[in-house]
Parts: C-alpha cells; structure tokens; sequence
C-alpha cells in the first residue's frame, strides 16, 4: 500500500492506504478527524466539502492519492483555539444548524464563496449552495448566517 | 422573561461541537478491534431464494464470517417486532407477517436483507459479497398503491388475500350519505399522497459490541428513542433481557421519523458482536438508505365534500388506500388510521365524517411514520377538497374557511372523530397570514405575473394537527403495543449544579438548550449549571423518545413534575434550616425564603444540605437532592395555523418557483422563538419537496428507480424563498407549560398551500387535478393537455 502525505490542519501527516482510498476515508479512518461526514454515495450532499491548498472540493470525489503534498483544511482546522472562524461564528448566531451533520461542508463551502465573492446576494448565495443538501434548516438560516459572515469578513 | 429563560431565543449549546467538528455520530465511534459488516440485498422486489452459496465469499481476503437466514433460524431470532395492532372494520386483527432480519426464503423488495459479510474492512466486506451466489426464482411482484388489492395482482404474503393488511373504517358511512342527500354542492378530489423517502442528511448506522466477561451488550445507533429499541430488540428479536443490554444513541444526524423503527441491521451488528467476537460496524451507504430506511405516505384517496347553500360543510367521506410495503414497520398501521382519519376534522365544524382506510402490502419497502405521519396525508385532502369546495360555490377560499372554522369560543371542541381539540384561535391565524401575504393584493402580481408571461397562484392550508403523542390508556385501547410518556430525572448536585435526564432524544431540534432554559427558569439556576443528558439506557432511567412533536409537551412536562418534586423537597430542608413552618416557605428564583421576612437559603445550599445531612430532618427526610417523574399525558396537544402559498409558473418548462411562503403557526407557548422558527422552515421546506419536487419511483417490474440523489430531488437552496414565519399562540390547556409542539407543522400545512397555489396558478387554463409532486414535466403536460383540449 502505497504512503499518502500531505498537511492537513497545518500538521504534516502520513498514512499507507490502499490506492482506491478517497480522501475523506483518509481524514476520518487514517486521521481519525471525523468532523468530515459522509452523506451519500454521488457527491451530491456536500458534507464531506473541505479545502484543498485553499479550494472546497467535495473530499469524497478525490482520492487521498490526488492530494499528495496538498495543504487540507479540515472543519476542525478552521477555529483559533477556541475562537471560532467568523463563519462559524455567524452559524451560532443566525442558527444556521440544527442536526450538525451538513454542517462541516456547508462552513467550508461558505468560506470559499465569500473568498471568491466577497458581498454575494441571496441569490448568489442559494446557487452557490446548489452542492450542499442541508434537511433540517430549509436553508434559511443558512443563508442569512453566510450573508452575514460575509459582512464580518469584509471588515 | 429573563435573558436565558422561557421565551428567550438563546443561542444554542450545542452548537459549539457540530460546528468544530466534534459531534459524535454513531460512525464516528470507532472501537478497538472493530470489524465491519456489509449487508448483501435483494436485487429482485419479490424471489424465492433457492440457494446461498457463501463459501467463495467467506474465503476470501479479509472475511471473518458469512451469515445468511439460516443463521437466524438456528439461533432461534425472532423477527422485528410491529408495535401497533389495528382491528378491521369487523373486528378481526390485521394480517401481521413475520419480519425477519435475514430473509431464509422469500425477498419481498429490492434491498431486502439477505447475507452479512463480516470483514477487516468495509470495503473487504463489501468486495466478499460481490462472491455470494444467490439462486433467486423471480416471483411476480406487487409494487401500486392503486392496484395492489385489484383482482389479479400478484400476493405479497399468502395469509394476505387481495393483499390486505386491513379494512378499517371511523365513523357512519350511512349517516354520511344521508347528509350528502341534502347537499346543495359536492365537492370531490382524487389525489395521491406521494411517497417519500426521508433523507436524513446522517445515514443510518449502527455498532455492536459484545462484552464476553461480563456478558453484556452495546448497540451504538441512529436512533430517535433508544429505550424502544433496547426494547423490541431485546425482548422480540435477540431474546436477551434488557439489563444486559445497553443501547446508545449518540448525535444523531436528523431523523424526521425514520429514525423510530426497530431496524434488521441493529439487530444484526448486536448478534455477529458476539458471534465474531469482536465489534461489529454497519453504516448505510446512501444507496442503501433509499432501499432500507422506511419511506413516507403514499396514499390513494377519493373523498367528497357535502355543502349547504351558504358554503356550510355538511359531511365528508373519505376512501383511502394506504401502501404498507413488504412488511409492517414498526408503527406502520397506526399512521393511516389513527394519525389520519383523527384529524379529518381539519379546523372545521363538518358534523358528520366517515373514512375507510384499506392498508395493502406491496413488493416495496416497508412505509412508515415520516415527519407528520398521517396528519400531512389527512390536511392534504381536508385543505384540498376545502379549495374545491370554494371552486364549487364560487365563494373565495379564505371565506369557504372562515365560514367553517371552530370559532374561538368553542373550545373545547368535541370534533366526529373522536379527538377533543383543547384549544385554538383559527380566525385570527387565517386573518394575520392573509395580511402578511397581501392576499388582498393578488390579483395585481397575477396581473403582473401575466405580463412577463408566467401564471401565478396563491394558495393557502388552514391546517389542525394532533401531537403530543399521547394519553397511553388511549392509544392502548386502539391497538398501541406501548404506552406513550415520558420520563425525566432531575439531579441536583452537591454545589447546586444540574443534570437533568431525559427520555427524549434530540436529533436536531436544540433540547440541550431548550430543556436547560426550562429547568433555568424554573429553578432559577444558571444556564451554565445545567447539562441536558439524553439518548444512552444506561444513564437514562426510562424513556419512549421523539417523534409526534412530543418532546416539549410530554417530556418538558415530566422535567416540571420532577422539579415540582425537588422544589417540595427543598422546602422540607429550608423549613427545617430556617427554623419556619414548611407552609412558609416560598421558591423564587432559585432561593428558598420564609414569607415575609429576609431569612433565606440559595439552592446551592439546599442541596448541600440534602448531601452533607449534619443538620438535616433525617427521621422524615432522605438525604439526596434528585427527583425522577413520569409524565403520561391527558389528551393531544393541537397547533394549527394557517400557510399561505404563492407561486410562479413558467408556462414554457412548466417549472414551480415558490416566491412567497406565510406561515402563522400557533404552537402553544414557545420556549426558545428562535428554535421554534427554525423547525418551522425546516418543515416547509419538506413539505415544499414533497409538493414540487420529492417522489419515490418503483417502475412496472418493482425496480427502485429513484435510489439515489441523481434521480429522487431533494429541495435545495435555490428552490426556496425566504420564508415569513411566526406564530400567534394559544395555550394548551392540559399540560403544565401549555406547550403544543413544532416539529412537524410546517411539513403538515405546506403541501397543501403550495399545491393549492399551483392549481390556483392553473385553473383559468382548466387545468383539474394536478398530483404532487407538481414537477416541470408535470404541470407542463397539464398546461399543454389543457391548450390542446381547448383547442
């Protein structure tokens, strides 16, 4: 089985897998970071979305093997010891959750638009969700806490 | 109200740990030396199983043991358990087969159970049962709701001639027919409730553990009541005894009712731990959830409105054909019949109410409560039939409603069938919504609308439901296997910190915080002193779980019983310190004092006597500051409210775009608003996937051809508005915190109030009976059959 290496949350990690291991197999089962989940078997769900060098991809469309080398953050990589990311933060206040499990994947995903769109609208917001399936919210919660993070992380 | 207490939108504890990653889901809890299971299933939805050969299979790399049917009959397993026994219209029970965990003979749907591959790892278990040959003789299957009793339809179970489970019947169809005789307007509706399939975003999983030393058992599980499931388990299925056997349902990732059943795989995991062992693992892959977790609904219904000249309701019968699938769930038969036909009453004064109900198997999985359970089903047709029924006398559908409501000053209401509604102010529901929306306004947007070339409607649902499940001697007298309370133990520590016990699980709706703002309040205890422990049989006394919105109004009740208790203790104590008369003795946030005079002692101190007993009461009093209660309720609560729905149509792709959704839901009094909001926009938003877009497919040959997220659409960000929620509350009136319950009305009332809209939208085109779900296809058919017919 061939080595996986890669920095994940900032700590250099490395684990002998098998070749066909996905990469959220490697967080949750190698690395033991279970904050990933794993909601469906046709990356439609979005609960496994972390970053890659900066990138939400959904961890269970790659293989650990194609993020050799790469920086990966994780949901439990986003907090500054217990300060959490304004994101997070925007969750807890707007009640952006109910049963946690999308949870993960929808803070990582969100992260990513506001990088790349710093003041989206709602509608910008519910398209770039499209990939996330939340059950519990009726993602209106959801979308006003990424509104709102967004206005945080502008300054 | 103070900050954190009743009526506070505190924001939630557990927030802290989902959002960093550290909840615990029953997948997380890895063991040592685990091993994981992998469940072969039945392809076909109905073949014999002629042989299983498992030799390759148990050879291969990494399997620890093969176990098939026959493993399950040598044991000596009973079969899962149903915990509702319904009586047919002649008094005769309903045909209940067995339910094996391992089908030996017959599969009876696709992702039937059939072998389990015990493994190193889940894929080496997995890739062994590639190696498992089935000999399957394809039987002829049943899989329509409509057609399964027809003349011709293949049998599921030989002791089920035409296929039925049941015949049931509430109320006087003659009655009935006589009121219809004297109707001025009938009013008729076909419509088929769609089945659904839940979708908890969490898969179901499950992790046995056996303890060979002490002779013990752990089953980790996705579960809404672990007690049951210890329970059924336990006694139905293993033949263990409960106190060797601890179940644990840890965060659990939603639920919405498909998380309630006794399921084969818990069983499963539990067996093959001691078997192997080891411990065994089995997460559902989300293919499996679509052809193993109970599905929802799925009824055919024909029913008839009789009305007066003034648009007065005189009688209604409804005729119902439920879907049961293969084999009965575990409250399969109740969710048709007494979570149904109870609320065909609506918010209405409709004397007169007949309903026949013929449950019927089919090669299909086995359909269950899902959230609302029945009360969806029987809003659906009350609130459809109620909008055809303005179509018919030509009066406006706020007025027709209005004309019928239960007034204000009614309550209690004794309805025809058999429930007693408490409470309810339906005028005032229906008249804020109407303002909200702009109901006045339109017929302007529609003009708008028209402009740009799309139709648009408005629809609205004045909906009742029942939850606060329920009074026990009630639901026994009608067949329930299991009594309904709920249980609650509240500690109070040495240094006058909290814990409080509870028999309910959370699963998403925020108990951590809401019960800690109760026992806040009430005990005038920090909110920071108090943790809110559910969901493990070997910390929690007793408990029957949640589902039926029943958290709050039975198990919030049972917490105000056991601080009754504790709060009565402490006045012993205080009397006894203070050196006063018990009867002088008053609890007032948090401090126990003696009327009229400044002499008082905190709860800390209370309970530090309680637990240091040196000047202590001792000959009348045990030491200790911890009080357990059991809470059956009196009757079921009653929210009701009133939706409203508006919608865009696009004439040329005949997609629904929902643009603006009210909901003034009345749920009694509500401890947290910022909660009670969230459950309301999570249910609308399931009942808008049930009305647009959710629908469980099984083609002609019984093939499951929705089984995953490319082809059964579930309701994302961008099919929703954003939605106008709050509430205008009466109180319950039979339980201590005149609380009724929110889990489940915004999926009750929606579907209704969306698809009223969408045949609002229609009409003018002629446009009838449109079915749920109103998909692209759907409506655009409905819109360009209606042009050629006009044409």
């Amino acid at each position: 089985m061939p080595a996986v290496s890669m920095t994940v949350n900032g700590k250099k990690v490395s684990a002998d897998v098998e070749p066909r291991t996905l990469l959220v197999h490697y967080l949750r089962e190698h690395l033991g970071l279970t904050g990933t989940h794993v909601g469906c078997d046709t990356s439609q769900c979005g609960a496994c979305v972390v970053h890659i060098n900066g990138e939400s991809v959904k961890s269970c469309t790659v293989l650990a093997a194609q993020a050799e080398g790469a920086k990966v953050t994780t949901i439990e990589g986003l907090a500054d010891g217990d300060k959490l990311h304004p994101m997070q933060e925007a969750f807890r206040e707007h009640h952006a959750l109910q049963c946690g499990f999308c949870t993960p994947g929808m803070v990582m995903s969100a992260i990513d638009l506001v990088k790349k769109n710093k003041n989206p609208s709602e509608k910008e917001i519910r398209e770039w969700l499209s990939g996330n399936l939340c059950r519990c919210t009726g993602y209106h919660n959801i979308v006003k806490a990424i509104a709102a993070a967004a206005q945080t992380m502008r300054g | 109200m103070s900050a954190t207490g009743i009526g506070a939108p505190v924001r939630r504890i557990e927030d802290y740990r989902f959002l960093t990653g550290r909840g615990t889901y029953t997948d997380d809890l890895n063991q040592p030396n685990q091993a994981h299971a992998y469940i072969l299933r039945s392809p076909h939805p109905h073949a014999r199983i002629k042989g299983i050969k498992t030799a390759k299979a148990a050879k291969a790399k990494g399997v620890i043991a093969v176990l098939t049917g026959a493993d399950v009959v040598k044991d000596d397993l009973g079969g899962l358990p149903c915990g509702w026994q319904v009586t047919d219209r002649h008094g005769k029970p309903m045909v209940e087969p067995p339910h094996p965990i391992l089908v030996s003979d017959i599969a009876r749907h696709v992702g039937d159970q059939v072998a389990v591959v015990i493994a190193e790892t889940h894929q080496q278990a997995r890739d062994a049962a590639e190696l498992i040959e089935v000999d399957y003789q394809v039987l002829p299957s049943a899989t329509s709701t409509a057609a399964a009793a027809k003349k011709g339809a293949a049998l599921v179970w030989d002791q089920a001639p035409n296929n039925l489970c049941y015949d049931w019947i509430l109320g006087d169809e003659q009655a009935a027919n006589a009121a219809f005789a004297k109707a001025k307007h009938v009013a008729k509706v076909d419509i088929v409730n769609n089945r659904l399939i839940p979708n908890a975003m969490e898969p179901r999983a499950a992790v046995g553990v056996y303890d060979a030393a002490k002779d013990h058992y752990t089953l980790h599980t996705t579960s809404q009541n672990p007690h049951v499931i210890r329970l059924l388990m336990a006694a139905y299925v293993l033949k263990l005894p409960e106190h060797k056997v601890r179940v644990n349902a840890p965060d659990v990732g939603g639920a919405f009712g498909s998380k309630i059943f006794h399921y084969a795989e818990e069983a499963i995991v539990t067996w093959a731990a001691k078997k192997v062992r080891r411990p065994v693992r089995w997460t559902a892959e989300r293919s499996e959830s679509f052809m193993s977790d109970a599905h929802g609904r799925d009824h055919v219904t024909h029913a008839e409105l009789a009305i007066d000249a003034n648009g007065k309701f005189l009688a209604m019968k409804v005729y119902t054909i439920a879907n049961m699938g293969a084999y009965l769930s575990t409250f399969a038969p109740c969710v048709p019949t007494y979570l149904y036909a109870l609320l065909l009453a609506g918010t209405y004064t409709t004397p007169t109410i007949f309903c026949e109900v013929k449950a019927v198997f089919t090669n299909t999985v086995p359909v269950d409560a899902y959230r609302g359970a029945g009360r969806p089903e029987a809003t659906y047709v009350v609130e459809r039939i109620v909008d055809e029924a303005a179509k018919v006398t030509g009066i406006d559908a706020a007025e027709i409603r209005r004309r019928n409501f239960i007034p204000r000053d009614a309550f209690p209401y004794q309805t025809p069938v058999v429930v007693q509604y408490d409470s309810g102010d339906y005028q005032s529901t229906l008249d804020m919504a109407l303002k909200q929306s702009d109901y006045a306004g339109f017929e302007k947007r529609r003009a708008e609308s028209a402009k740009k070339g799309k139709l648009r409607g408005i629809g609205l649902s004045t909906y009742i439901e029942a939850c606060g499940i329920a009074p026990s001697a009630v639901v026994g007298s009608v067949g329930a296997r299991a009594g309904l309370y709920e249980s609650a133990l509240i500690r109070v520590h040495p240094t006058g910190s909290v814990t409080v016990l509870t028999g309910s699980h959370s699963h998403g709706q925020g108990h951590e915080t809401t019960f800690a703002q109760l026992v806040s309040e009430r005990m005038g205890v920090e909110l920071k002193n108090i943790e809110v422990v559910h969901g493990d049989t070997d910390k929690i006394p007793f408990g029957m779980g949640t589902y039926g919105s029943r958290s709050l109004a039975v198990g919030g009740s049972a917490m105000v019983k056991a601080m009754d208790k504790i709060i009565a203790k402490g006045k012993k104590i205080a009397a006894h310190l203070l050196e006063a008369a018990e009867a002088d003795i008053e609890f007032k946030d948090g401090t126990f004092s003696v009327a009229g005079t400044d002499k008082k002692k905190a709860l800390a101190e209370i309970a530090g006597a309680a637990y240091v007993p040196h000047n202590y009461p001792i000959n009348e009093l045990e030491p200790g500051l911890e009080e357990q209660a059991f809470y059956d309720p009196s009757n079921f609560t009653f929210p009701g409210g009133c939706h409203v729905a508006e919608i865009e149509i696009d004439r040329d792709t005949g997609v629904v775009q929902l643009v603006n959704f009210v909901a003034v839901d009345d749920v009694g009094r509500v401890i947290n608003p910022m909660i009670v909001e969230g459950q309301v926009h999570g249910g609308v938003a399931q009942g808008l996937g049930q009305a647009l877009l959710e629908g469980c497919v099984y083609d002609a040959d019984g093939q499951l051809i929705t089984g995953s997220y490319m082809d059964y659409t579930m309701p994302r960000a961008d099919h929703l508005p954003t939605l106008k929620v709050s509430t205008h509350n009466t109180l319950c009136t039979h339980n201590p915190l005149g609380v009724k319950g929110v889990g489940e009305v915004g999926a009750i009332g929606s579907p209704a109030a969306i698809m009223n809209a969408v045949h609002n939208a229609l009409a003018p085109l002629g446009v009838r009976e449109i079915q749920m779900p109103a998909t692209p296809e759907r409506v655009w058919r409905a819109i360009h059959g209606a042009r050629r017919a006009a044409e």
